[in-house]
């Protein structure tokens, strides 16, 4: 070895430096504008949901019949259970009940949030047990691909419907109801990506050096699916956001009295005309968290899916 | 620079003083650097370099269809007298095909898979002339016929998917050619292609600029081909013009250091004498190997492919087997049987006496040590998320090897290499595709094979650095007494580098023997036809004569 070593020295110049490091696509992805916007109006939403008894809430179930119908910037005097009695303003009204609209809607962003979070992280985690499967074990590939059809041919509404008429309504019925028709969604993802990876010369190479399938998935094929991961995750949970307000709307999804955007919209579509308060501030709510995940996982997709970035 | 002998004094194209920018944030600054070079009537002049030289980005601002990123700085180019770089988009419009034309590298994707050969060639027709509909065809095929493309109403009428590669490139070459330009640009038009098929381009693309008195520039990275077509030969690096002159004085008495190197680096076509066969021990034997693909979906019918019928070889200890072969010949798909990285459908292969061809996936695994694989693609060999020490550690890790220990034999085996050993914490994106290369060298070293597979191991890879990792290999060989299956397309390596040399056709292996025999009488008629069409046969590169 040493007369190979004496004839001609490494060359060590010739590799870049160890300045050049990789940049973290995470350090890219907080640069994205998208990223930003979307990122602080989530944050802002977390905030309002973890915090919503201390922003001026009262118990959101609570019953006031003298104070149905209220437009908003009315003044309110609550009679509490002690006793006493609360002066404060109904900065968005209150609905046929007599219940605050502002505290329903500042508690109702924890229903979504838990939602949105819930479907993406259990749609995720299945669809990615599924798709490695089946994009790795090639003979289940056919099987598992045609029952993934068959759940995507089931509309998630009536899926839905069909499940509260079976259980009684709650959040983790509406929560199975969401994630069952996005499973085969990230299936599909997942499974294309280890097609293609699977077919790349370093999996191959690992495999000849004796690796055993389970390594050779979690530490060569796996984590090539995480960014889309992430940016399909997103979407998923801007979804869910949407289809649990609408099965609350529909009244088959969260309780009536736990309140969520969807069932406040619901509440509210008698008296639209006259008190569209009741629809405008949950509605705003629910499209402003909605937009923010979206912005956002157009941001991620730009930075993290290397197909989607600007050429040169 | 002594740019004399043209066939012709009135140049098509000139090229002034050209500059092109990066973006900032690139290697260097400028993709090409006040380069100097005139093409004139009748005359095809090579521009050769390895990767990243400039090569494509004169091409593509003389066609003006450069990448928005770059930018033209300074410098012009004259075609017919007619400054491009000052002209607009409506007039370059007008230029392109009318003027000049270019082909690509690649036909598949340079033609439209939606629409038929004919109509994609009566797009140029229709936009450039006012023929109509029964001229233009008649046009088109006159040149179909022109292009020597069997039954031209057959070809108008196919999509570019019906057609062979060389039939493709071969419809380029008409639709560049229908409107005869003064100009014609290639930019390795021939380097998809098959060996023979690229020998027909090569004649074709040479009697139509001979005919018609089109200039050529053409691209290129291979000097075989230089020494097959050009008149003369601009040499480039780094964006720089570093020589310019008529081919036979820049290929036998080239003024600078960098032409030198670049051409004595090209592997000669005529194998040196290796001696005669070690009495060495079999490490591996293929017996009437086969493997079939069989197609099929859920409503459709079986579609059986051969890819390798009846394939008999064997390989020594300190030997070299190489497989040559076109593309499709069955010659990856024999080696991938062989490391057992798909499954073979009939024969046995002996790993020493130990048959694996039909061994279970479980028992195979202390097997895989044994035989190793180099594949062809140095950026998709490694795993990007993975540095470089764990990458070659992990195969002696699979088999028990302690993390520390394994790291030491990685040190010593970067150092096999050539490579520092302290960069074993680095990523695969810090280094270059040769180096990569050798780190993947290592990789297979570190299990202690018997064989080595390299599968096209140096075709993606410059002729410089090729020359360094055959020599690399071809020393490793030596000293660990390796037993090496080199599979290869391109001739003038497996003549570098094989003791013994397999022919491989549609699957089957149509000679079989020592190298110097193979190369020097060729029995069969295919493998008589392949070396006949190797460009640059007749030259013996890097024979310089004393200036």
């Amino acid at each position: 070895m040493s007369a190979i070593l004496d004839e001609q020295v490494v060359d060590s110049a010739a590799i870049a430096s160890a300045s050049a490091k990789r940049k973290s696509l995470w350090a890219l992805a907080i640069r994205n504008p998208g990223v930003i916007i979307g990122g602080v109006i989530l944050l802002a939403m977390v905030v309002i949901a973890v915090l919503a008894p201390f922003l001026g809430t009262i118990d959101p179930t609570r019953i006031d019949p003298a104070a149905r119908n209220k437009k908003p910037g009315t003044e309110i005097t609550h009679r509490l259970d002690d006793g006493t009695s609360l002066k404060r303003v109904a900065i968005m009204g209150t609905d046929s009940l007599g219940r605050d609209v502002y505290s329903r809607v500042v508690y109702g962003t924890r229903v979504s949030l838990i939602i949105g979070v819930a479907v993406a992280i259990i749609a995720v985690a299945a669809g990615l047990v599924v798709g490695l499967i089946s994009g790795y074990i090639r003979w289940l590939d056919g099987i598992i691909m045609r029952i993934m059809d068959g759940l995507m041919a089931i509309p998630g509404i009536l899926l839905a419907i069909a499940l509260v008429s079976i259980w009684r309504a709650g959040l983790v019925t509406v929560i199975f109801a969401i994630v069952v028709p996005d499973v085969p969604r990230v299936v599909r993802l997942v499974r294309s990506v280890v097609l293609t990876v699977r077919e790349e010369p370093y999996v191959e190479g690992a495999i000849s050096v004796g690796t055993p399938t389970w390594t050779l998935m979690f530490r060569h094929i796996l984590p090539n699916t995480v960014a889309p991961l992430i940016v399909q995750g997103t979407f998923i949970a801007a979804a869910a956001i949407i289809a649990e307000a609408i099965l609350s709307f529909l009244g088959i999804g969260i309780p009536p009295e736990i309140p969520s955007w969807g069932n406040i919209m619901a509440e509210g579509r008698t008296l639209f005309r006259v008190f569209p308060h009741n629809i405008l501030y949950p509605g705003i709510f629910l499209a402003l968290t909605v937009l923010a995940i979206n912005i956002m996982g157009d941001g991620l997709r730009d930075t993290l899916d290397p197909k989607m970035s600007k050429k040169v | 620079m002594t740019a004399s002998a043209s066939p012709s004094p009135s140049p098509v194209l000139e090229v002034r003083n050209l500059t092109v920018s990066l973006p900032t944030g690139a290697d260097r600054t400028n993709a090409v650097e006040k380069v100097s070079f005139t093409v004139n009537r009748g005359e095809i002049v090579c521009l050769v370099g390895e990767s990243g030289s400039g090569k494509s980005v004169i091409a593509f601002t003389v066609m003006g269809l450069l990448a928005k990123a770059l930018k033209a700085t300074s410098g012009e180019i004259l075609l017919e007298g007619e400054n491009v770089l000052a002209a607009d988009e409506a007039r370059l419009r007008e230029l392109r095909c009318t003027r000049m034309s270019m082909i690509f590298q690649e036909p598949m994707t340079a033609l439209n898979p939606v629409m038929t050969c004919g109509e994609q060639i009566d797009e140029v027709l229709e936009t450039h002339t006012k023929l109509d509909a029964g001229q233009r065809k008649v046009k088109i095929l006159s040149i179909l016929e022109r292009v020597k493309l069997p039954d031209p109403e057959r070809i108008y009428a196919s999509y570019p998917h019906q057609l062979s590669g060389g039939q493709r490139q071969r419809i380029m070459i008409a639709m560049a050619l229908v409107l005869d330009p003064v100009l014609l640009i290639a930019d390795e038009p021939t380097t998809a292609l098959d060996v023979t098929t690229q020998a027909e381009i090569l004649k074709l693309i040479a009697e139509l600029q001979e005919s018609q008195g089109t200039g050529v520039l053409f691209i290129t990275h291979d000097f075989g081909v230089v020494a097959e077509i050009a008149h003369r030969v601009a040499v480039l690096r780094w964006g720089e013009l570093v020589e310019m002159g008529p081919t036979e004085q820049i290929l036998s008495r080239p003024q600078q250091g960098y032409t030198r190197m670049l051409i004595s680096s090209v592997p000669s076509i005529h194998p040196q004498h290796r001696g005669t066969r070690k009495d060495g021990i079999t490490v591996l034997r293929t017996e009437k190997l086969g493997k079939i693909y069989t197609g099929h979906g859920l409503f459709q019918k079986a579609r059986v492919v051969k890819a390798a019928t009846d394939v008999d070889l064997d390989i020594r200890r300190g030997e070299t087997l190489g497989i040559v072969g076109e593309s499709g010949s069955g010659k990856s798909t024999v080696a991938r049987c062989i490391a057992r990285l798909i499954d073979p459908s009939e024969g046995k292969v002996f790993l020493g006496d130990t048959e694996i061809a039909t061994m279970p996936a479980g028992k195979l695994r202390p097997h895989r040590r044994r035989v190793q694989i180099v594949f062809q693609d140095p950026y998709r060999s490694m795993n990007p998320r993975i540095t470089v020490g764990d990458f070659i550690i992990e195969g002696p890790m699979n088999f028990g090897l302690k993390r520390e220990e394994a790291l030491a034999r990685a040190r010593k085996l970067m150092e096999t290499v050539r490579l520092d050993p302290n960069a074993l914490d680095r990523y695969p994106h810090q280094f270059s595709g040769g180096q990569r290369q050798r780190i993947c060298i290592a990789r297979a070293l570190a299990m202690e094979p018997e064989l080595l597979i390299a599968d096209e191991a140096v075709s993606a890879l410059d002729v410089s650095v090729q020359k360094q990792v055959l020599e690399l290999l071809d020393e490793i060989r030596q000293r660990l007494n390796l037993a090496v299956l080199f599979i290869t397309h391109d001739l003038r390596v497996a003549a570098q580098i094989c003791d013994y040399v397999a022919v491989m056709s549609r699957g089957r292996v149509v000679e079989y023997g020592p190298a110097e025999q193979i190369f020097g009488s060729p029995r069969d008629d295919y493998t008589k036809a392949l070396f006949a069409a190797a460009p640059g046969r007749h030259w013996e590169f890097g024979k310089f004569a004393t200036a």
